[in-house]
């Protein structure tokens, strides 16, 4: 909202701040200022001058010298402009003064433009004469300026006088942004009680008078109000004999610096009590309306209406519309008809001013296609008592400029009327909620200065209609601090038990998973958890696949937006892209990023969100074991010491089938790691091989152990055997490993792989593979004897699985 | 007798000066005091000595013996210095070589700065805890006093799965969330995921992070929720930042009020950070509106408490003077490596 400081003043007379002062305090009681415009920036002597004589410049066809007068002296000027004579009163910028744009009306160069004394053509011009663009203002501000040339002023003005403060350009306007909550502030008299209240100044609103003639209104006009729930009160009024004209040059200027056109004297009346009061008005052409009628009713599903805009609208059963006797004349709230607008022919015509209900203004307005500076003050709820006092503003205005004969009384549709609240007060409560000691006193001078009564009999503050906001004690405990000041409230730090601060448990698993893969050259990636569609061809995710079964938005970004990941890949691949095409060598990626399963679709209730690790590389020293390597680093400093196990008889499509295995902990499946299929990389663009790891971190948790137990450092030696095999190729390592572990005992420390082979020297379909197996016990110096028995079972076992040691 | 252990002596001194190795130094050693050495021969023929004038002679044996020990041991380490010292020349390197380094990765710049809120706060005794991203619409919105037709939860900005499942478009549902297990004293910060319907620009994404704050105790006032930010701000942003409360609204607190920061790269005298202000708005806060508690089963005449919203992102962008929003969302490694 935009509004002139001179309209503010105009209602707290004695507020002199500067627009620094005002913006800073208005901000903290509340009412944010966004911004500000001077509109006398850069305008610097400017004077008013009077034209004594023109003559025609000898060298120059298009140029005239002009002697004027501007009050003690008399200074030639040369001016190309064609419409100045003789006699006329012009703003003149005088030498060294400052204007704040070009003629042409073009974006106003910030420091403006400074004017000095010199030769046009080899005659001497001391200064200029303005057009209402070089003031740095337009046409729409002020109409009667010609669309290119002088601003000529009027007769009556003072020559030499300050042509700025003349053309009301010594102002400011301020842009604010109000709270949804405070709907009396979509108006300059609620900004302006604000302003009073804040600066302590007398607030002096507007002084409504009874207006109209001797008929009564009711013997000219009918109102039937039949959806009572979506209109809660119905003004109307009737003016006659309207006589259409320019509205005066105040009105205008402060409608044009709210940015309003001026128009006519209705219309810009209308606008002006829109902005004056916050309430929108509609005015009909009484001979257009069919039985002199107005029914308020709903529209019917499926009718069409064509707005003043000439606009064809659909509408339904939701909708309010106003009707006259036969037909609808208006979308009610927002936008009239285009049967009966008001045309320049209008001879009577009826005034609208009503109060409907602010949801349903909302959500027609958008169902209709149509957001309109009505409708968006409809939309907050306005308060039905004002809808009367801005009629009646609106018809002392129309008397008060001429512009038709108001007709006596008023039908006011209003059966069930809002009333005062009353609202418990109790200073002490207040302080404690604040943790101030403001004196009762103080704050019942707050509420009087916002024009809140208080009650002394019975502690209660009781609250205006306008106020709509103001319901129980924390509301009034605002009004208090706003006006007491922020900024004054002490500053002190809850008392009370201790609480422990800590991570939850999830977020430090989370942590150390984040740690570990740092460690291991992992850097952060975040994605969106919407994604398309789409993604799953790309992942090669059968059509059938439950995966497919994903959480679906119902008003997306777009259909790359619109759906909830059910699988983590695609954000990592598509950042491994991003970086592979731009050429960024040797990357390696995580996220934590959340995927959201679904129990059942349609969704009834919330989806399962499970927090994945995601790991993702390409480049170099990348390979499906480095991978490995940083899952088992990560389940080793998270306490999970048992061997984790790795299944290749797993699912996972996106993975390259020889190259993929689910990670298996404890009989658990945690995750799964492997090589992006070839083709999911063609289709994510990544020329090289990328690997990925994802842990599905709700089930990691449950394995999760902080708790260490120290266990002595060995006193007795180790034995270690090396063993050396011939092995089936189809067996794998793992194999060998659980029989090593099986068999081994108490006594086995531990075991490596030290060599693998296949070639020539090997059997065919078969491979070498060598272990050192290392033995301790904790209480003595083992024997030959001991380890051989222990080693024997290890052959033995081996043995069953078609293995030979080698010869 | 005398005139040849002298002679000895003098020969093997001689040996010792002449030998550049240790091994000769070693052959020396055996040649004259090892088992078959020259003075261990001396010794030997001790017996054709004259009894009384034994010991005299042990004596001078003795003495050669230790001369002989000693220019020995000098020698060894003189040369065990020169060898020493000779390695160490041929071992200088140049010491401007790339560094081998484990190529450590980094943290997003989200989280790097979450962590910094977090440490603040966990230090103050708050507990992390987290809510469900897509959330009812009775707890993002019915349960914060936003009931349905209300302005604040236009369809515009909210993304909707069907009508009572959403997206949420705010950290604020865990407030309710953690006010419904009603083990109270409650102090939480809840940072997360929200979603809004905005177009992806420099300065927008419709996937964003919040971290909620929630406080609830007896006796909890607006200056307690002042001291608090007031002490966050100054660990955030630097001892000297200073902190202004305006008024504002939301509707699940009362009073409300929006939160600046003096500008931290000008100190407050404007520059092109706070667009000139000297003032940097980061978070918006209240004191929990007595109909939210009540709705959580709360008795607003026995707590109080306060509550506060930061976006995260803007955290970040400010902190780490990131200009375009997307690149969080891009993970360009040039871009993640510098954090």
């Amino acid at each position: 909202m935009n509004t002139a400081l001179s309209w503010i003043k105009a209602y707290v007379p004695d507020l002199d701040c500067t627009a620094q002062e005002y913006t800073d305090a208005m901000t903290l009681t509340g009412t944010k200022v966004e911004g500000y415009e001077r509109l006398d920036k850069n305008l610097e002597k400017i004077v008013v001058g009077q034209i004594e004589k023109i003559e025609k410049h000898p060298d120059a066809d298009k140029l005239i010298i002009c002697q004027v007068n501007i009050g003690n002296e008399t200074i030639q000027i040369v001016t190309g402009a064609p419409n100045v004579k003789e006699g006329d009163k012009v703003p003149v910028v005088l030498d060294g003064g400052k204007v704040a744009g070009g003629h042409d009306g073009g974006p106003l160069p910030e420091d403006g433009i400074r004017i000095k004394k010199g030769k046009l053509r080899g005659v001497e011009s001391c200064g200029m004469m303005c057009s209402i663009e070089e003031l740095g203002s337009d046409r729409n501000m002020y109409p009667d300026a010609p669309e290119s040339g002088i601003y000529i002023l009027p007769e009556d003005t003072e020559v030499g006088a300050d042509a700025v403060e003349v053309l009301g350009l010594h102002d400011v306007v301020f842009e604010y942004e109000i709270t949804s909550n405070r709907v009396d502030c979509y108006s300059v008299i609620g900004i302006a009680r604000e302003a009073a209240a804040t600066f302590r100044k007398p607030f002096c609103p507007p002084v409504v008078k009874e207006t109209g003639n001797q008929e009564d209104v009711h013997d000219y006009l009918q109102v039937e109000v039949e959806d009572q729930d979506l209109c809660p009160r119905y003004c109307a009024r009737m003016v006659k004999n309207i006589k259409l004209a320019p509205s005066p040059e105040w009105m205008q200027r402060r409608l044009a610096a709210s940015g309003i056109r001026p128009i006519n004297n209705l219309v810009d009346i209308t606008n002006y009590v829109m902005e004056e009061y916050g309430q929108p008005m509609h005015a009909y052409d009484y001979d257009l309306l069919a039985g002199h009628k107005i029914v308020v009713k709903r529209a019917k599903d499926g009718d069409t209406f064509q707005t003043l805009d000439g606009q064809e609208r659909k509408l339904d059963s939701q909708v309010l519309m106003i009707c006259d006797g036969e037909r609808e004349v208006g979308i009610a709230g927002i936008m009239g008809g285009e049967n009966s607008k008001i045309t320049d022919d209008v001879k009577t015509m009826v005034f609208e001013s009503a109060c409907f209900d602010g949801t349903n203004i909302r959500l027609s307005a958008k169902r209709v296609g149509l957001r309109t500076d009505a409708s968006g003050k409809f939309e907050k709820g306005l308060d039905p008592n004002n809808a009367k006092e801005a009629i009646d503003r609106a018809c002392q205005l129309i008397e008060e400029l001429g512009a038709g004969e108001v007709v006596g009384g008023i039908v006011d549709v209003y059966p069930e009327v809002r009333t005062e609240k009353r609202v418990p007060f109790d200073a002490e409560k207040i302080n404690q909620l604040l943790g101030t000691d403001i004196p009762e006193e103080d704050m019942i001078r707050y509420f009087e200065t916002l024009e809140l009564k208080y009650d002394r009999d019975k502690k209660e503050v009781v609250v205006p209609t306008f106020r709509q906001d103001l319901v129980r004690m924390a509301d009034l405990a605002e009004e208090v601090a706003r006006f007491f000041g922020y900024d004054n409230i002490p500053t002190s730090l809850p008392s009370g038990e201790a609480t422990t601060g800590k991570l939850s448990e999830k977020l430090r698993v989370e942590e150390l998973a984040r740690k570990i893969a740092e460690f291991g050259g992992f850097s952060q990636s975040m994605t969106y958890s919407f994604e398309s569609p789409k993604v799953f061809d790309k992942l090669l995710i059968p059509a059938d696949d439950k995966l497919r079964m994903a959480v679906q938005i119902s008003n997306p970004l777009g259909e790359d937006f619109s759906i909830m990941r059910t699988v983590p890949l695609n954000g990592m691949l598509t950042s491994l892209s991003t970086n592979y095409n731009r050429r960024n060598k040797d990357v390696r990626l995580y996220e934590l990023a959340n995927i959201y399963l679904p129990k059942a679709l349609p969704l009834t209730e919330l989806p399962d969100e499970r927090m994945q690790m995601v790991f993702g590389m390409y480049g170099k020293d990348c390979d499906f074991f480095v991978m490995k390597g940083v899952v088992e680093e990560f389940f080793e400093k998270a306490g999970m010491r048992k061997k984790t196990h790795y299944n290749p008889e797993c699912a996972h499509p996106y993975l390259h089938p020889g190259r993929k295995a689910d990670i298996v902990y404890d009989g658990t499946v945690v995750g799964y790691l492997g090589e992006i299929h070839p083709d999911v990389a063609d289709n994510y663009r990544i020329g090289e091989k990328v690997y990925v790891a994802v842990l599905d971190m709700p089930a990691v948790e449950k394995f999760v152990d902080f708790d260490r137990k120290y266990t002595g450092i060995a006193k007795y030696p180790a034995v270690t055997r090396d063993i050396s095999m011939v092995v089936p190729k189809k067996i794998m390592v793992g194999q060998i490993e659980d029989v090593i572990e099986q068999r081994g005992g108490k006594i086995l420390e531990s075991y490596e792989l030290f060599d693998i082979y296949e070639g020539a020297q090997i059997m065919a379909g078969h491979k070498s593979v060598a272990y050192s197996i290392t033995f301790r016990a904790a209480d003595h110096t083992l024997e030959d004897k001991e380890v051989g028995s222990v080693m024997e079972k290890i052959l033995h076992g081996l043995k069953e699985l078609g293995i030979e040691l080698r010869a | 007798m005398k005139e040849q252990l002298e002679k000895i002596k003098e020969e093997a001194l001689k040996q010792i000066e002449a030998s550049d190795a240790l091994d000769r130094l070693n052959e020396i050693r055996v040649a004259y005091l090892g088992k078959k050495g020259e003075l261990t021969n001396v010794l030997k023929s001790m017996k054709n000595v004259a009894p009384e004038d034994r010991p005299k002679v042990g004596q001078m044996v003795n003495e050669v013996r230790e001369i002989i020990e000693t220019r020995l041991e000098e020698s060894k380490n003189s040369l065990a210095k020169k060898v020493r010292e000779e390695q160490m020349k041929k071992e200088v390197i140049d010491v401007t070589l790339p560094a081998k380094k484990q190529n450590m990765g980094h943290s997003h710049p989200n989280t790097i700065a979450l962590e910094e809120v977090e440490r603040i706060f966990i230090g103050m005794g708050y507990e992390v805890v987290e809510g469900p991203e897509v959330e009812y619409d009775r707890y993002n919105f019915e349960k914060l006093n936003i009931p349905k037709g209300h302005p604040a939860r236009d369809e515009q900005d909210t993304f909707y799965i069907n009508e009572n499942i959403l997206l949420r478009s705010q950290t604020s549902p865990v407030q309710v969330r953690t006010m419904e297990k009603k083990k109270l004293p409650i102090r939480i910060i809840a940072p997360g995921r929200v979603f809004r319907s905005d177009e992806v620009d420099a300065t927008h994404s419709p996937s964003f992070h919040q971290i909620e704050g929630l406080v609830i105790d007896k006796n909890i006032t607006f200056s307690d929720l002042k001291g608090t930010l007031a002490e966050f701000a100054k660990e955030l942003f630097g001892e000297d930042t200073k902190v202004k409360f305006r008024p504002h609204h939301f509707p699940f607190t009362e009073p409300s009020a929006e939160v600046d920061v003096s500008c931290f790269k000008c100190g407050g005298k404007g520059c092109r950070f706070c667009k000139g202000s000297g003032w940097i708005e980061i978070l918006g806060c209240g004191m929990v509106h007595p109909h939210v508690l009540e709705m959580c089963n709360i008795d607003p005449e026995e707590y109080s408490g306060f509550a506060f919203g930061v976006g995260l992102e803007r955290i970040a962008l400010l902190k780490y003077e990131i200009d375009d929003m997307r690149l969080l969302y891009e993970n360009d490694i040039r871009f993640l490596k510098q954090f």
